[in-house]
């Protein structure tokens, strides 16, 4: 059977279990249910997790690790020529075969490659069997072991909720497992890049050109790994995208919050996150496609050389990206300012600009540095927009009207395709997501930081 | 204070008089800020408008294709000899018979190369929909049936205008083939027809044989994997953390990695992908079953905040009674909070699954860009996601993939429309005041 099957089966299993459960509660004391320690459906429960979870587990366990074992077992029983003995030149021959199983392969001329395919079709399919197997009788096994432990005394409803509890906790460590996956995959990949490149050429460096060369004797065969033009790419467009974000979302949530009337503001608060709603590939779309062209065509009618990747363009619709960001922030602290401060500031005969200017916006300020960081952080960490509509060449310049890269746009150029997994191309995407990652986690850090203090000013 | 003593006392005229002489002045820096103030929103929702302005107005013409009306005569003699009635059906001279049909359409084109650019004003695909027609019916076979088949992009371009003058390099349609195209015009045999092939068809390399089904499919499917774990397991932390968790230092570190998680960059969740579900546990590359769990953890914070604000709004005295007619905690928050808090959990769980259905930069690491034909069938299968999509075609330099980028996004936004839709429905519906 396969696996979506066996979910299925699963399922169909459990919930026999429960029905089963239950009707052995209600047999042993022959339907005088007042006479059972918990209800009928605890029962049911109890005998349902003895089927269902066990089962699950397998499964799980055997999705997660299920290729990587055939596929060493089918490396194993390659013939000798073949095997070769890095670790790389494996993984290759592992994915040659799987695109001839796939029909679509392109080595599939060669009969040993067939053969193997033929293997490890051989073995996926006893896999399968030993799965469905192990699932069934791991069923019958919970399913008798449980249904035996149900008695009048059985205080079903108490392991039921401790179960319960077990699922809920484990649920809400997922988010520490997450961040500790993110750091421990970056981090490896990185330390093995930084055996192969040191780590200040990388932080230092001033040139960019991660393609290597195949054979040594050609032009650029050692690529270099210097990521500051990344760096200042990534600043120029962020920088470009926060000049447009920011008074522009400034400005709009100080309307809503303190002009608009409150049909505007129904009307208007709404429209205006659609703009965060967009997919990121529209905006990219639009960016490549209409507003490239259009700085392009208006640089050339005033005599300016402006590259068909401009940074502006990218930084221009990301701007418009981050607007939502900002101004639904400012607005949430613009509205946390206490009423009394702006009576204070009308009694003193301020008009309504200047309690803006000098009290509210002062008294707000840092939930709205809060809300910038975040909003910084957002267009570092952007990628489809600058993928699309930003280049690929490496320049480290300052001009907003020429092409240049960005930490993200490179990290998926490198990881895009078909990649083997120790070449200093592919660790060098890890290292640059690790700088990614580092930088946004101390941006939101210092944000969450930042807001949390404010928000308790007021209150 | 101090200023006023030491020197002359300002008697309340002259402050008046000072006041008046800066009111102007006031008055017109209250109506610019004001001003600013509205420009700033007008202009936000004016680049919003001209963005699905500018998307609708390249998009809609995809959802026409021009198609061209043949008479076919299904030639026995053309028919391959075989055993096999689907081989032979399959793989008989489709693109023999279209040839004939258009000649017979244009008797006087008899020069190699003039036939070439009569063949030219049909898509690559033409022989295809007739064999499709004639494995569907055998009996067609010895019949002279219409059929309409699709044009060539070029000639689909410039009946929808798009091809641009007729004197640039785009232009790349030869004068006599506009004679032809006029010609069948004329003989209503050339019409713009709703462009079904691009709802129901997967990828392809060329413009008109392309379609979103395979896409869409793949979004499904991994939004399928993404809601199945998500939502449950989203919905359970948040009920621990916010019904059951003690406040100590452990339940500080779930929460400081939970805000921080929703703000990660997108793409860093795909390197994880990468590094942890393909290459540690050996998963199937540009599967959904692996899109679907980067996503997972993707949204799963914004489902577990969403369900906690949620839970926080269900007012304590629900949880007494419960508790004070003998409920045990557990049976109080599941029976009697959840429901009550599970209309705003999903509505958080809608806009999740949103931002989800609209997210490309992860899939990309994972693999979802390969170039795919076939509608996958399951979540193991390689696919591509709508988003994904849009990307790839967008990168095409075929100019004729210009107006389906645009409608493929037009498809998404519906279907994000109608999601972020559905959550607001639910919020109305479902919401109440204590």
């Amino acid at each position: 059977m396969d696996k979506p099957t066996l979910l299925l089966l699963i399922l169909v299993l459990t919930t026999a279990g429960y029905y089963f459960g239950r009707k052995r509660s209600l047999d042993i004391v022959s339907g005088k249910v007042q006479e059972l320690h918990s209800l009928p459906s605890y029962y049911g429960y109890y005998l349902a997790m003895w089927v269902g979870v066990p089962t699950l587990l397998l499964l799980l366990i055997w999705l997660g690790f299920e290729g990587a074992v055939l596929s060493r077992l089918v490396v194993a029983d390659l013939p000798g020529e073949l095997q070769g003995d890095s670790g790389e030149r494996a993984a290759l021959l592992i994915n040659e075969i799987r695109n001839t199983m796939a029909g679509a392969g392109s080595g599939s001329g060669d009969p040993s490659i067939q053969a193997a395919a033929n293997h490890y079709r051989h073995l996926q399919a006893v896999s399968d069997w030993l799965l469905s197997l192990g699932v069934i009788a791991l069923a019958a096994l919970g399913g008798w072991f449980g249904h035996r432990q149900i008695e009048v005394e059985q205080r079903a409803r108490n392991k039921v909720e401790k179960g319960t509890m077990v699922f809920l906790i484990a649920c809400s460590t997922i988010a520490i497992f997450t961040t500790v996956g993110i750091v421990l995959s970056v981090v490896f990949e990185s330390v093995l890049f930084f055996q192969k490149v040191p780590v200040t050429d990388f932080l230092f460096g001033l040139r960019w050109s991660p393609q290597m060369a195949i054979r040594a004797d050609q032009v650029g065969s050692s690529g270099a790994f210097g990521a500051v033009p990344l760096f200042t790419g990534t600043l120029l467009i962020s920088f470009i995208a926060m000049v447009v974000a920011v008074p522009i979302g400034l400005m709009s949530a100080i309307y809503l919050a303190e002009y608009a009337s409150p049909r505007v503001r129904t009307v208007a608060k709404p429209l205006l996150e659609i703009l965060a709603g967009v997919p990121t590939v529209v905006y990219g779309f639009f960016a490549a496609l209409t507003v490239a062209p259009y700085i392009r065509d208006l640089g050339q009618s005033l005599g300016l050389d402006v590259s068909s990747e401009s940074a502006l363009a990218a930084g221009l619709v990301m701007g418009v990206m981050i607007i939502p960001f900002v101004s639904s922030l400012s607005d949430d602290f613009i509205n946390a300012v206490p009423q009394s401060l702006r009576d204070g500031a009308y009694a003193l005969g301020a008009t309504q600009s200047e309690t803006i200017r000098q009290v509210i916006i002062p008294a707000a300020l840092p939930g709205i540095v809060g809300g910038i960081l975040l909003a910084v952080s957002r267009a570092i960490g952007e990628t489809m927009i600058v993928v699309m509509a930003a280049g690929l060449s490496a320049n480290l310049t300052a001009n907003p009207l020429a092409a240049v890269t960005t930490v993200t746009t490179q990290i998926v150029t490198l990881l895009v395709g078909d990649q083997e997994f120790d070449s200093p191309k592919t660790l060098a995407a890890f290292a640059l997501g690790l700088v990614l990652f580092l930088v946004t986690l101390m941006l939101n850090i210092a944000a969450l930081m930042i807001v949390r203090k404010y928000r308790e000013q007021y209150e | 204070m101090n200023s006023a003593s030491s020197s002359r006392p300002i008697t309340p005229g002259e402050t008046l008089a000072k006041v008046k002489a800066g009111l102007p002045r006031r008055r017109a820096a209250e109506r610019r800020f004001r001003a600013y103030g509205l420009a700033a929103i007008v202009g936000g929702l004016v680049v919003l408008a001209i963005l699905l302005l500018d998307i609708l107005f390249k998009g809609h013409s995809a959802f026409w294709q021009t198609r061209i009306e043949l008479d076919v005569f299904v030639d026995p003699a053309m028919v391959a000899a075989s055993s096999d009635e689907r081989t032979r059906l399959m793989e008989a001279d489709y693109s023999g018979m279209i040839r004939q049909g258009l000649g017979k359409l244009f008797p006087e084109v008899t020069e190699r190369g003039r036939k070439r650019s009569l063949g030219a004003l049909l898509s690559g695909g033409a022989p295809y929909e007739l064999r499709d027609r004639v494995v569907a019916d055998p009996a067609l076979i010895g019949q002279t049936i219409p059929i309409w088949v699709t044009a060539s992009p070029d000639v689909d371009m410039f009946e929808k205008g798009q091809l641009g003058a007729p004197d640039t390099d785009s232009f790349r349609l030869k004068s006599d083939q506009i004679e032809w195209l006029a010609r069948l015009k004329q003989e209503h045999r050339l019409e713009k027809r709703f462009n079904t092939q691009f709802f129901s068809a997967g990828d392809s390399r060329e413009p008109e044989q392309s379609g979103i089904w395979g896409a869409a499919v793949g979004s499904f499917f991994t939004l399928l994997v993404t809601l199945s774990l998500s939502l449950p397991m989203g919905i359970a932390a948040a009920i621990y953390l916010e019904e059951f968790a003690p406040r100590n230092r452990w339940t500080d570190v779930i929460e400081v990695n939970i805000n921080n998680l929703a703000a990660v960059p997108s793409i860093v969740f795909g390197l994880l992908g990468l590094a942890v579900f393909i290459n540690f546990f050996q998963l199937p590359r540009s599967s959904p079953l692996v899109g679907g769990l980067v996503l997972t953890l993707m949204t799963l914070p914004v489902i577990i905040i969403a369900g906690r604000s949620a839970l926080k709004a269900v007012p304590p005295s629900i949880r007494e009674a419960a508790l004070g007619v003998g409920a045990s905690s557990m049976q109080t928050v599941l029976h009697h909070v959840l429901p009550l808090a599970l209309p705003g959990m999903l509505t958080g769980g809608i806009i999740g699954m949103a931002r989800a259905l609209g997210e490309s930069a992860p899939l990309l690491m994972i693999g979802m860009v390969a170039f795919i034909v076939d509608v996958p069938g399951s979540v193991m299968d390689p696919a591509t996601v709508l988003p994904v999509q849009i990307y790839l075609w967008a990168d095409s330099p075929e100019r004729a993939f210009v107006e389906r980028t645009s409608a493929a996004i037009l498809v998404l936004l519906a279907f994000l429309i109608l999601m972020n839709g559905l959550a607001v429905y639910l919020r109305r519906r479902f919401e109440r005041r204590w």
